[in-house]
């Protein structure tokens, strides 16, 4: 997986590619923790994610909560396949998907 | 049927998944149906990787058997770890709010939700877990 970040003020957007799973959500993680501080404005592009398993999901619900502490969080550019994991999991009603 | 026995580490998921991909290559499973098995061996792998030995370390054996007309993919987990039958956990409330969601606690039901049957006995001392999909 790859991580890429673009910060612009206080918004973040953090485009992924790859597989979000149990051996990279950890980096994602990480980043997250770094990263977030001083964003209010948090955005995730996954046009390039591939897959995403529970380890991956746990994060972005980690990183919602946080974000539902101090500002907003979107996620974009989601494939079907892994809209379909939001929509068994919930997600699709936890997240804001555009 | 295809065989492979690996120690139980989260290091080797990739070969595991690797393993199942090779494996069941023949049937040229649509990539939705191909995520969806990556992600139910992820989620049981992990999760004998995570608790079946702990503190200890041990292997899991894992079977991948396909068959044809109608085109099916069936794969067990089998380890000598601590009897624990995942499908008696409760399934989550998925209609929860952010705030009130536990972070953790999906894997199975992951697994349980996007293959058509999930089945688990003890046997011999053994944790089997089968998983079948359905393609097409």
């Amino acid at each position: 997986m790859t991580i890429n970040k673009l910060v612009n003020g206080k918004e973040l957007i953090i485009s992924l590619a790859g597989r979000l799973d149990t051996t990279t959500a950890p980096e994602l993680d990480e980043e997250l923790k770094e990263s977030l501080k001083e964003v209010e404005d948090l955005k995730f592009d996954f046009a390039n994610l591939e897959y995403i398993s529970s380890a991956g999901l746990r994060v972005l619900l980690s990183a919602q909560k946080e974000m539902n502490k101090k500002g907003s969080m979107l996620v974009r550019n989601c494939s079907e396949e892994i809209k379909e994991i939001f929509e068994v999991t919930g997600f699709i009603d936890i997240l804001t998907i555009e | 049927m295809s065989e492979m026995t690996i120690e139980a580490e989260v290091q080797n998921l990739e070969k595991v998944i690797a393993f199942v991909e090779q494996n069941t290559e023949e049937l040229d499973i649509p990539p939705k149906t191909q995520m969806q098995i990556s992600l139910a061996v992820e989620e049981v792998f992990v999760n004998v990787a995570n608790y079946a030995y702990a503190p200890e370390k041990g292997n899991v054996t894992l079977n991948v058997d396909v068959s044809h007309d109608p085109d099916k993919v069936v794969i067990t987990f089998i380890d000598s770890g601590i009897p624990y039958n995942p499908l008696e956990k409760e399934d989550p409330d998925v209609t929860l709010p952010s705030e009130e969601r536990k972070i953790g606690g999906l894997g199975i039901f992951l697994t349980k939700k996007v293959m058509g049957e999930v089945t688990y006995e003890n046997k011999d001392g053994n944790n089997i877990l089968k998983l079948v999909k359905n393609i097409g």
